[in-house]
């Protein structure tokens, strides 16, 4: 049995998300060390911690974007300009003439660095990558430029005095406790996030952007809500900046620490939120204890950041992760187990039928779908073969909601069905696969079939973020059903192995598994028994089929006709975006045009 | 006011332009967007100054020199940062590597030749009083750079084998390889060339923008812009956006002030993008699912 030779163990629950690094124990090592440093009395030491704990804060909300979302903001100093200038100016009460205390002046600072995060995260909802890069780094340039020329307010070259906390957080050591505490909170904050659903719906973003959407996650109020956070923590990080320098002129703000916070966050790895804090730690801590270094430092970092990017893009945190090369068992078999099926599918739902009527879809001068008329029915298997090139992934596509149509109505149960919204489909329930996996590899098996399941959470960011009763709650119904339909399909014994050390074969069921998490009405497989070996195949018909039985409409989209007349219940062929024929296996196979055109004699 | 509005307007538009050609080149060629056009760009002042002022050579040497550089730098730009990182340009970490690179240079030029904004010589000897002093050096000099570069190209592109094969590259460069084009080598002359015209931009718009470090940042950004709106590719695109930004940053400059007008340009900017990420000119491209 596989089960009993695999080294793994799947009642182990997995540590941490992504980063391997985090055992509680660094994080306990790390909180001693900063509650102790101020027993040294030692105040050059107690600066030193205070600028990384600032800049820490910072970096964690970046992390989220950065190394979770793999959004690459790189002007993201402009948070910390624009908090250090509103706590710094709304103090000195250079606005309208009041001093503000300095703790309501902070706060003030963190808003404006979360509405500014919003406002320049929003691009990256429509923006490829460099394109959005270059809108950071713009609004960082103008930024200075704004805090140079606005000279009433931000007092422009010559600067403004920064803010003196009061009592309990007065400067020395008061101060350093505040920080500490504030970096402590943005630390557990961030990884409550990053060990949640929306943790794991980011890094689907950024590495799996289709499977995301087709699991019903909305990039958009993802995006939205962790922007909003980052530019918050990037605020009040500004804020406290302002005051450990005591004054601040816009030189103070230099687009290489927006290098360095990114950096710092690339070194500890991505998706991981110990590494970063630790680079970010170093990287702020080395440049004091080599003096030479100082004026070379940005120099080094940029050819740090070049190699990390080129050598090694998984950080610290991939070169430690000696799990992940420990051997797998060589020959695994995957033995799906459908009679599980009835606790992973949702009875309930009473009989639906999927309708496309009269679809048309051109690409240019080229006819993909020319007026196809399709109907899928729960409980059945509905094969949909064809040349290559006849519109079947087309036809998928449109169903699923990426392509819009140029003409024709698609319905469920006589209602329609919006185009263009693929991350809508999941709340209809309808669930799809891919012809090439699309798969989170530095995530676990487990945790990539949590993904699917991302829509049915009922906790909120916010609930999340603070690790309340329904965050848990859902973590765990989650992790249920994410074991019960890797069981299903047979995997179970992979639940904690990295999704990209997997087999082809591995990887197709998999997505099954993910799929199966939403208890779809209605299942699209597009290609699913590519690449498996003929006994792998009879054990994926069978799965389907028990799939189908459980109540789910299937639609399979396949090469294998041997499949396909197994375990369809009716079959349409295409050529040519049009339909050839449609009927029952044994009337597709003694039809004349099909033979000739497609399936041979 | 008028005539300054349009004549630094016009000269600084030809730079944003030449900086948006820099950028179009290097992506047509590799599908890349390089960090490195402001780079090349703020190089091509430092030194221009460093050989004239600081090394006495004379202004025709000194251009030569400069070329060269830029022609070389476009090379190593090719070969350390942009080859090792094509199998990989859907995955966003590699937008970094160039970026990497344009820093390290940037930090070089900081600590050696200084953060100060240094003066750049006036290159050609003209008496003011002459027909042909009317208007400053300053301002002609990026705008005849341009029209050189884009007649140049134009050139390159339509008349010549080796420009058609640039534009086969850039068109399907697996089509191209297919043909038998030696991709790579291509590649390589594209980032030659656009080192050039990057260190053009910088050499004849330094006696405008000095001879500084810190330009690089900006020319990175407001020789993007053009490109951004004009749909990337495209040159025409960058001389027309290069030319309206530069006209409308000195208008805004002259009407409402500094901060207004880098506000200004940047929120119409984000917003042009928003509505059209293809740019004003581009053409969408159909998603791959």
């Amino acid at each position: 049995m596989t089960d009993a030779a695999s080294p793994i163990s799947t009642a182990k629950a997995p540590a941490g998300w992504l980063g391997r690094l985090e055992g509680s124990w660094s994080w306990i090592a790390l909180g001693l060390v900063g509650l102790l440093l101020p027993l040294l009395d030692d105040s050059y030491f107690g600066v030193i911690a205070q600028r990384a704990y600032i800049y820490w804060i910072l970096s964690a909300g970046l992390n989220l974007v950065v190394g979770y979302a793999g959004q690459i903001a790189i002007g993201w100093v402009a948070m910390l300009t624009l908090g250090a200038y509103t706590t710094a100016a709304l103090t000195a009460g250079r606005v309208g003439g009041v001093e503000w205390p300095p703790y309501l002046a902070l706060i003030a600072g963190g808003a404006m660095g979360a509405v500014f995060g919003v406002i320049v995260g929003l691009p990256a909802l429509r923006l490829r990558t460099f394109y959005f890069a270059m809108t950071t780094l713009g609004f960082a340039t103008i930024v200075t430029q704004v805090a140079l020329a606005w000279k009433d307010v931000t007092g422009g070259g010559v600067g403004t005095p920064g803010p003196v906390f009061p009592w309990p957080f007065e400067p020395g050591w008061g101060f350093y406790y505040f920080c500490f505490g504030l970096a402590a909170l943005a630390t557990w904050i961030t990884a409550n996030i990053g060990s949640s659903r929306y943790g794991r719906a980011l890094v689907a973003i950024r590495d799996a952007e289709v499977a995301a959407e087709a699991s019903g996650i909305s990039k958009a109020k993802l995006l939205v809500a962790v922007f909003l956070l980052a530019g918050a923590l990037g605020g009040i990080a500004g804020g406290l900046f302002s005051s450990l320098q005591s004054y601040i002129t816009p030189d103070a703000f230099t687009f290489e620490m927006s290098v360095l916070f990114f950096i710092g966050i690339l070194i500890g790895g991505r998706g991981s939120i110990l590494g970063p804090a630790l680079g970010t730690i170093i990287l702020t801590v080395l440049p004091e204890f080599a003096a030479p270094l100082v004026q070379w430092s940005t120099f080094l970092y940029a050819a740090l950041l070049l190699v990390i990017v080129l050598v090694i893009p998984g950080g610290i945190a991939d070169l430690l992760d000696y799990k992940s090369r420990r051997p797998l068992e060589q020959h695994r078999e995957i033995v799906p187990r459908p009679e599980l099926l009835s606790r992973v599918l949702d009875a309930k739902g009473g009989p639906s039928v999927l309708t496309l009527a009269n679809i048309e879809l051109h690409f240019g001068g080229v006819r993909a779908i020319d007026g196809l008329d399709l109907e899928i029915c729960s409980g059945e298997v509905h094969g949909l073969i064809g040349p290559n090139g006849s519109g079947k992934t087309t036809t998928l596509n449109v169903i699923s909601g990426y392509y819009r149509p140029s003409a024709g109505e698609l319905k469920l149960n006589g209602a329609d069905l919006p185009f263009d919204r693929p991350h809508a489909r999941a709340g209809y329930r309808i669930a799809r696969t891919f012809q090439t996996p699309r798969l989170v590899g530095a995530a676990s098996v487990l945790e990539n079939v949590m993904i699917g399941g991302t829509i049915d959470g009922s906790g909120s960011f916010a609930e999340s973020m603070l690790s309340l009763p329904r965050h848990h709650r859902d973590e765990k119904r989650l992790k249920e059903s994410a074991a019960r339909a890797l069981a299903t399909v047979g995997l179970e014994s992979l639940a904690d192995v990295r999704a990209d050390r997997l087999q082809h074969s591995e990887l197709r069921f998999m997505e099954i598994a993910r799929a199966l998490m939403l208890r779809p009405a209605f299942l699209l497989l597009d290609e699913p028994a590519a690449g498996l070996s003929a006994e792998e195949i009879r054990r994926l018909g069978a799965l389907i089929k028990a799939i189908s039985r459980g109540g789910t409409g299937v639609l399979l989209v396949e090469h294998h006709a041997d499949l396909i007349f197994d375990i369809c219940d009716r079959v349409t062929v295409l050529n040519l975006g049009k339909v050839l024929a449609a009927g029952t296996p044994a009337e597709i196979r003694s039809h004349r045009e099909v033979v000739s055109a497609y399936l041979g004699a | 006011m008028f005539v300054s509005i349009v004549s630094y307007g016009l000269a600084v538009g030809a730079v944003y332009a030449l900086i948006g050609i820099t950028y179009n080149v290097m992506f047509s060629a590799s599908r890349v967007f390089s960090f490195t056009a402001g780079m090349l760009g703020m190089l091509g002042g430092v030194l221009g100054a460093l050989f004239i002022n600081k090394m006495g050579m004379n202004a025709v040497l000194a251009f030569v020199l400069v070329m060269a550089a830029g022609a070389v730098l476009g090379v190593i730009t090719e070969i350390l940062t942009v080859r090792p990182v094509l199998k990989s340009i859907e995955q966003h970490l590699y937008v970094l590597s160039t970026l990497a690179f344009a820093l390290m240079i940037q930090q070089v030029t900081a600590i050696e030749w200084g953060t100060e904004a240094q003066p750049f010589p006036v290159l050609i000897p003209i008496d003011p009083n002459s027909a042909l002093g009317l208007i400053d050096q300053k301002f002609w000099l990026p705008v005849l750079a341009c029209i050189v570069t884009i007649v140049g190209l134009e050139l390159l592109y339509r008349k010549t084998l080796i420009g058609r094969a640039f534009l086969a590259i850039a068109e399907d460069s697996y089509a191209a390889r297919a043909l038998g084009l030696p991709e790579t080598r291509l590649r390589i002359a594209s980032y030659a060339i656009a080192g050039v015209i990057g260190a053009l931009a910088g050499f004849t718009g330094a006696q405008m923008l000095l001879a500084y470090f810190g330009n690089q940042a900006i020319l990175n950004f407001y020789g993007f812009v053009p490109v951004a709106l004009g749909g990337m590719g495209s040159n025409r695109g960058a001389v027309i956006g290069g030319i309206a930004l530069g006209l409308f940053q000195q208008a805004a400059n002259f009407l409402v002030g500094g901060i207004f007008a880098s506000v200004a340009v940047f929120a119409v900017f984000i917003v042009v993008l928003l509505l059209r990420p293809e740019g004003l000119a581009g053409a969408a491209a159909a998603r791959r699912v």
